[in-house]
């Protein structure tokens, strides 16, 4: 008997003689046969595990791992050793987020460092336990701003967020009736005087991306007076790794910060799992999904952690609740948190000061072949963004021939920004693979 | 129970005082005790309209979750901020820990409330 597959026949005989029905058939009679009937199902026959073994290594070898020059939300940073160590423990890998939770001490105390980290890199003041990801997160500070100011159906969004981030925020907002708003951008920055023009008494939140989409630093300065004059909530979703440089969310007067933390230690595995981060500020931690985890004495005096807060509309009075999210990202806030711990503050500043110089290295070179010029007048971190006179589908294509995976095309988005391509580079990249990168291109 | 004679009431166990041409808020002594220890009040803001009939503030106690519901229609004008703090306040005087004052919009909304004496009536 596998452990997955709890109940034995004499289990199921005995549960259906309990509630006096003969057979499975018949505790199901009431689901028409039309429904029951498949037919003969189309599945592959049976395969022993030495087949299966090399039919995975088949399908895997199909997979081609290039040396990436793409972000755009997901960074090839290192992964240091001793997370994979950890992380494959058993009572880590296997434990799902703790429905009885205080008997898991272990669990929650990772949880709580991890909202510690948190918000100690957000500057802000409470911290959730984690969610799914980056862009989800984002959607549901839609929600908490919609929840917030109740009667405001309005939320602005930058047009220099990711569109693959405001694609989630339209799934989401369409049935919750929100109205989506964007606010035109000015050389790659959100605009200060569009974001003025568009709040109105409407608006329930303004969403922001650092950096942006373009790999832009964006200048937050006097934003969040503009936005509280309208009490409507400041969203910023930044990219957590760069806050060990750039000025936090709570230093720009910001509600809510979210985004994507795989730049924290999590690898890129072919697009997850990844985590998003939630980070708010304790006025608004009612509203905010999913949970949070405390630290407090048990009866002998003991450190305890406890699960603190849980909104409680998600266990009751459901039709009111802002979201529907209950757990966390569990294993991968233990990456998270295993990562900061083991780079510590000074680790990750240096980690990011190196993936901003390999990136203005790169920058700078290929200002220097014709093909490209700058998009835009603005500071970058390790991510930015050039014109260029290369066919964008030539160019992936032939850094792909090369073992690279090449710039974000913004033409996929918006046939007008055809030409317009975004290079990430982290503190994996070394000069020799840029340097390649740069002959090839200047070949094109 | 009690139930001060000066005040109106709702049947969803509000009670209003009109005050100085003002309305102020609560919840009755019948419904805080039913909702047993109060946890936690999520008050609205100052100058949000409310509408008779629908929800203004959420009373978290440990048994339940309750929506609070305007008696009458206005705009409010003050929100009695101890109880972010001190929740327990509603179960130590439910009549003296107030919720929040409006400027009321059509008085004659006070017509429709019920007497102490109905209220009471509806308690028993």
């Amino acid at each position: 008997m596998f452990k997955y597959l709890p109940h034995t026949h004499a289990d199921i005989e005995a549960m259906l003689k309990k509630i006096g029905v003969s057979s499975i058939d018949e505790l199901f009679r009431d689901v028409p046969a039309s429904l029951k009937d498949f037919g003969e199902l189309d599945v592959p026959s049976a395969m022993s595990e030495l087949e299966l073994m090399n039919h995975m290594k088949l399908l895997a070898g199909m997979n081609k791992p290039l040396i990436p020059f793409m972000g755009a939300g997901a960074y090839d940073h290192y992964t240091p050793s001793i997370i994979n160590h950890l992380i494959n423990r058993q009572e880590f890998l296997t434990a799902y987020t703790p429905y009885q939770p205080e008997v898991s001490q272990g669990t929650l105390q990772y949880i709580f460092e991890y909202q510690s980290m948190i918000t100690q890199l957000t500057g802000l003041e409470v911290s959730n336990a984690s969610m799914y990801d980056g862009a989800t997160a984002t959607a549901e500070a839609m929600f908490m701003a919609h929840a917030i100011r109740r009667k405001q159906k309005e939320i602005l969004v930058s047009e220099t967020v990711n569109p693959n981030i405001m694609a989630v925020l339209r799934t989401y907002a369409e049935p919750q009736d929100i109205k989506l708003t964007m606010i035109d951008a000015d050389d790659g920055q959100t605009s200060l005087e569009d974001l003025k023009r568009k709040l109105s008494d409407d608006v329930a939140g303004v969403i922001v991306q650092s950096p942006n989409v373009y790999g832009v630093i964006e200048d937050y300065e006097g934003y969040s007076e503009a936005i509280k004059e309208k009490k409507a909530l400041f969203i910023i979703n930044q990219d957590p790794s760069t806050l060990s440089h750039l000025k936090t969310p709570g230093e720009y007067g910001a509600d809510i910060a979210v985004g994507e933390a795989q730049s924290l230690g999590v690898p890129l595995s072919y697009g997850g799992p990844y985590i998003g981060y939630m980070a708010t500020l304790k006025k608004h931690m009612r509203k905010m999904p999913g949970r949070i985890c405390g630290v407090t004495k048990d009866a002998d005096g003991k450190r305890a952690y406890v699960l603190t807060l849980q909104a409680r509309e998600q266990h009751i009075r459901r039709e009111k609740a802002n979201s529907n999210i209950c757990s966390n990202q569990s294993l991968m806030a233990l990456f998270v948190t295993i990562y900061m711990a083991t780079m510590g503050k000074k680790g990750l500043y240096e980690a990011q000061q190196i993936s901003y110089n390999h990136a203005h290295y790169l920058h700078a070179m290929l200002l220097k072949l014709p093909q490209f010029e700058a998009a835009f007048d603005r500071p970058f971190f390790k991510e930015f963004t050039l014109k260029s006179t290369i066919d964008t589908d030539l160019m992936n294509a032939k850094l792909q021939k090369h073992g690279f995976l090449g710039p974000l095309d913004h033409g996929m988005f918006d046939e007008n920004q055809k030409g317009l391509v975004t290079f990430a580079v982290t503190e994996k990249r070394t000069k020799e693979e840029m340097d390649a990168l740069v002959r090839i291109l200047g070949g094109l | 129970m009690k139930t001060p004679k000066e005040l109106y009431y709702t049947e969803s166990h509000e009670w209003v005082k009109i005050e100085n041409g003002q309305a102020i808020f609560g919840i009755t002594d019948f419904a805080q005790s039913e909702l047993g220890e109060v946890v936690f009040v999520e008050l609205p803001e100052e100058s949000d309209e409310v509408t008779k009939g629908e929800e203004y503030a959420t009373i978290e106690s440990v048994k339940a979750a309750s929506d609070i519901n305007a008696p009458i229609s206005g705009v409010i004008v003050e929100v009695n901020q101890e109880l972010e703090d001190s929740p327990e306040l509603i179960n130590d005087d439910p009549y003296e820990n107030w919720i929040v004052k409006i400027e009321i919009e059509d008085k004659s909304e006070v017509d429709d409330l019920l007497s102490a004496e109905d209220y009471e009536k509806l308690t028993k």
